[in-house]
């Protein structure tokens, strides 16, 4: 590095702004559309000089929204709490689930075992609205059907056999002979799981969780199907934008804003640890 | 207090028998050192005692208890593998100190536990590292360690010194039979270098293809190797081996090596007239000269000097190669026609056709393990 000359390395910030600027520009231009009025949005030629406005974050939060045919009640606020409650419940669910599933099929081939991972992956071939009727019918015989917990056991579907097969792959990258000599040292397989195999395979737990989440939080189907207005998350309740006297463009770009912000914040903190844990590499030898 | 014994026991994966009905005994504080070209079964052998995993048939015995079906963990045996199988994410301190942690052992009990095998084997000032941050020879010494912490009766060494440098592994073949002796601990110990296994067993129990071909004291195993297999695992540079027809005349028995009549010291009746194949170490050949009686004349063609001895490779009038291995400063030649005679004491007979070795004297029953 120390020979790169100082063209080169003008060059180099040159070409590296430009592919930032390629991939944020979306993000930023609906970052910049969240504080503007749709009048100034839909202004011809687009202009990137504009007079900030708060009033579109106002109007999510207050959940009173202004159109020209009047004020309209959204709930935006509460579609959000639904998002973070819905995704945060399922993949804590899966993780307790999957991953002691996950390691039980990595370290143990039982009768079938492996029939039933390929099973459990098979959730994710099927197309949602396939499965989406009957399991709207059998959950109105239940009275499964719009409540959370309804919600968050379909939302199963997706998280399970993603945190499932991820996490089972790093369990098996674990060489066996840590843990064997970990048990051999005194300690029971359980602690063995606890002390050896977790930590070893937290980034990879942590991966999981956090594409588990995204892929929840990013739902949109079985929430539209299954869930009524007040346990409908932000994807659901993005729809309420489309009002009879136009397209709320402002409204839309604040929402956004607001709802990638958990996810962003999410992966990156998380992405710090899973560099951390893939750079820890000394699980050989 | 911790004799190991194992009673035919049968592993197998799938279709393939990985172990083939082996017994073996171990006294207590005794050093057996299990050797063989990789897939002989030693690796598995020592899992199945440590009990990680189970066998199809037989029983293991530790302390004279049954074993068979006991957890690993409540076994109270001390293992040290291979690939060091360090916890990557802890230190070494923290790594040495798991099987007291099992114990439930007091944090002064531990930390008075691991200093002291540290401090034993020269790695006190690296135990706050990871094992990322240790050298392969740090890392072996932390996983020893580890293994001798809780001071186990029954200690399992799977070739503990493969991965590691000559020089650390020299030394380390010097002080391991020290440290394993002060310990009093029954040792099996699992290599591929026959001189790691000269140096460290007490006895020596050679495997290959599930089975135990020989067991019997390094001295034994050198000198009365029960095939030719194990007469060429066994010694650097291997063993001369030659077809050659046993006679008899007056003088007793003999082979006839480049038209020259050498008398060997025990052939027996059974060898005589049959198709044999004779083994001579490289150092019970020597230079001589010419009117030396039973002198065979060869041809010098090579000769590497290895600092203590000097190994020559001769050709026969037949056109045979022989090594020829003599200690450094001693007379020889290096070049040209030259001499050489056969100590007819330690020349081995094997049948050619089954590679045993004829005239077994005190070679050990190959199914019971036990010494005859």
């Amino acid at each position: 590095m120390e020979h790169t000359s100082l063209l080169e390395r003008i060059l180099r910030g040159v070409a590296l702004t430009l592919v930032v600027i390629f991939f944020m520009f979306p993000i930023v231009w609906i970052f910049m559309m969240s504080f503007q009025t749709n009048e100034t949005i839909l202004r011809i030629p687009p202009q990137l000089i504009f007079e900030p406005t708060l009033a579109n974050y106002t109007a999510l939060i207050t959940g009173k929204l202004m159109t020209a045919a009047g004020t309209l009640d959204i709930a935006f606020m509460r579609n959000l709490w639904n998002s973070v409650f819905l995704s945060v419940t399922s993949v804590a669910v899966s993780l307790l689930l999957g991953v002691p599933a996950a390691y039980a099929f990595a370290r143990h081939k039982f009768r079938g075992s492996e029939d039933i991972a390929f099973t459990l992956l098979s959730f994710r071939f099927a197309p949602a609205l396939l499965v989406l009727l009957p399991l709207t019918l059998y959950f109105q015989k239940l009275g499964l059907a719009n409540t959370y917990i309804g919600l968050i056991w379909v939302y199963q579907l997706i998280c399970l056999p993603l945190i499932l097969w991820i996490v089972r792959g790093y369990f098996e990258d674990i060489p066996a002979d840590i843990e064997y000599a970990y048990r051999i040292g005194g300690h029971s397989w359980f602690a063995t799981f606890r002390k050896i195999a977790l930590p070893l395979a937290g980034p990879g737990i942590a991966a999981a969780g956090l594409l588990a989440f995204i892929f929840a939080w990013n739902n949109f189907v079985f929430a539209l199907v299954l869930a009524s207005a007040d346990k409908q998350p932000v994807t659901v309740g993005a729809l309420a934008f489309i009002t009879s006297s136009g397209i709320q463009y402002g409204q839309i770009s604040a929402a956004i804003v607001l709802s990638i912000t958990p996810t962003l914040a999410l992966a990156l903190y998380a992405q710090r640890y899973l560099v951390e844990g893939l750079s820890l590499g000394a699980v050989k030898g | 207090m911790a004799s190991l014994e194992l009673r035919n026991l049968v592993k197998r994966y799938k279709s393939q028998t990985v172990l083939d009905n082996l017994s073996l005994t171990v006294a207590d504080g005794e050093t057996l050192v299990l050797f063989g070209p990789s897939g002989a079964g030693k690796t598995v052998l020592l899992r199945l005692v440590a009990g990680v995993i189970d066998p199809d048939e037989g029983k293991i015995l530790i302390g004279g208890e049954d074993m068979t079906d006991v957890d690993a963990e409540f076994r109270g045996v001390g293992m040290a593998f291979q690939n060091f199988a360090l916890f990557p994410h802890m230190s070494a301190f923290d790594n040495i100190a798991t099987p007291l942690e099992a114990k439930r052992s007091s944090q002064s009990a531990i930390k008075a536990g691991v200093e002291s095998v540290a401090k034993l084997l020269k790695i006190g000032h690296v135990l706050s590292h990871k094992p990322r941050a240790l050298s392969n020879g740090q890392k072996q010494r932390t996983a020893l360690a580890r293994a001798l912490v809780g001071s186990p009766p029954l200690l399992l060494l799977d070739d503990p010194l493969r991965n590691v440098d000559a020089k650390l592994r020299f030394e380390m073949r010097l002080e391991l039979p020290r440290l394993l002796a002060d310990r009093g601990a029954t040792v099996v110990y699992v290599t591929q270098d026959y001189k790691e296994a000269m140096a460290l067993g007490d006895r020596i129990a050679v495997m290959s293809q599930g089975v135990i071909r020989q067991l019997g004291t390094p001295e034994q195993i050198y000198r009365e190797p029960a095939n030719i297999e194990i007469a060429r695992l066994f010694g650097d540079p291997t063993i001369n081996l030659l077809d050659v027809k046993p006679a008899r005349d007056g003088r007793g028995g003999y082979v006839g090596l480049s038209n020259v009549q050498v008398h060997l010291a025990d052939v027996p009746e059974t060898a005589i007239g049959r198709d044999c194949i004779i083994g001579l170490r490289p150092e019970a050949l020597h230079f001589v000269g010419e009117n030396e009686p039973g002198a065979i004349p060869v041809t010098v063609e090579a000769e590497t000097p290895l600092n203590e001895k000097i190994v020559t490779l001769v050709r026969t009038v037949r056109g045979r190669e022989i090594l020829v291995s003599r200690p450094a400063g001693t007379p020889g030649r290096s070049e040209g026609k030259a001499h050489i005679v056969v100590d007819g004491k330690s020349a081995l007979l094997f049948d050619r056709a089954s590679g045993e070795r004829i005239g077994a004297k005190n070679i050990v029953n190959l199914r019971s393990g036990e010494a005859a």
